[in-house]
């Protein structure tokens, strides 16, 4: 591939991106009332993605081999745990991570 | 006093990017190392991550500039793996209202972490949302180019045990969940969201399941409006 080709290539990931995060706001522009329906969408999809996401983060967990998911749950766990107790965002986030790095290079590491 | 507004702002926005900064150097270091392994200069993963700012789709391009030409291709790929944008922006339509010069920036900004802090933080009543909305999406943009352009730059001497680091993506977004969760009336659409993307992962497995699980998440949320409006529930 030329260096003009592989730009091209670079040139319609960013139109294809650009795309997604406008064209929204394009449909509905400020001033003009939005569809009821769309307000639905608006008001209930973010629970549905951010639930989306988490699988998403979790997608490549190998249940049957390796530490079948233990690390991945038992952080989890920490997470909920601190965040329901403190809710302090980044004190959890820090929590689970550093329990998660702890399990998989001293407890998991045989798998 | 705007300049006091300004700061104002920031500071307000700054603790709530932290967990970014740590998930998106990390990430970006990977992807910097990731694209100097297939051989390509450190320019590359810094104008990809300047101008694209769409973490999973920058990995995406390895594979389609290392292939054959196939620019439609790669416009398709990328419309798919990001239409969950779309969601986000019909979230953000009321919120964004009213930034002036900031919501076209606001928008081009808006990746996962972006909007999901954007949405749920709770911005307090005299911190102004529009400077408070742009610092997020700004500081979240510079960490991700700093994180790519270092990892091109140094990626061939990078040595440390960084396992396990990649679960802070995963905390990041649960508690995420959580705290949408808490501000809830009602569960069904997180359950839904959950639910068919879980279903959808055993079906489709892990490469494929994000397009049948949005197609089976916004039929679902369609079906139950329709559901709740016949039973005379308020729906607005």
């Amino acid at each position: 591939m030329t260096g003009m080709e592989r730009l091209i290539i670079i040139g319609m990931v960013l139109l294809g991106t650009l795309m997604t995060r406008f064209l929204p706001f394009l449909f509905f522009p400020a001033g003009k009332p939005v569809p009821p329906y769309i307000r639905y969408l608006g008001r209930v999809l973010p629970g549905a993605v951010f639930g989306m996401l988490v699988i998403y983060c979790l997608k490549d967990i190998q249940w049957l081999q390796g530490g079948h998911g233990l690390p991945e749950l038992l952080s989890l766990g920490v997470v909920l745990g601190l965040q329901s107790w403190r809710r302090q965002m980044l004190l959890s986030i820090a929590g689970g991570t550093v329990c998660h790095m702890l399990l998989v290079q001293y407890v998991f590491w045989a798998f | 006093m705007k300049v006091e507004m300004i700061k104002k702002a920031f500071r307000a926005a700054f603790p709530y990017t932290v967990p970014i900064f740590a998930g998106f150097w990390f990430l970006g270091l990977t992807y910097g190392i990731f694209m100097h392994a297939a051989g390509f200069s450190f320019w590359y993963p810094a104008l990809m991550s300047l101008t694209i700012f769409a973490g999973s789709v920058e990995f995406l391009t390895v594979p389609m500039l290392l292939g054959p030409f196939a620019p439609l291709s790669a416009l398709a790929i990328t419309l798919m793996v990001n239409a969950r944008h779309l969601f986000y922006g019909i979230s953000m339509l009321e919120k964004f209202r009213g930034t002036g010069w900031k919501k076209p920036y606001l928008i081009y900004g808006m990746c996962d972490e972006s909007f999901s802090i954007n949405f749920t933080a709770h911005i307090p009543a005299e911190v102004d949302r529009g400077w408070f909305m742009f610092f997020v999406t700004l500081l979240n943009h510079i960490y991700w180019f700093t994180g790519a352009l270092l990892g091109g730059l140094c990626g061939a001497w990078l040595h440390f045990n960084t396992a396990g680091l990649d679960f802070v993506m995963t905390a990041m977004f649960v508690v995420i969940f959580f705290e949408n969760w808490r501000q809830e009336e009602r569960h069904g659409s997180s359950l839904w969201g959950l639910g068919i993307s879980v279903v959808s992962l055993v079906v489709f497995g892990a490469g494929h399941f994000i397009i049948p699980a949005m197609l089976g998440i916004l039929g679902i949320l369609t079906w139950r409006r329709g559901r709740q409006e016949m039973e005379g529930e308020l729906v607005k």
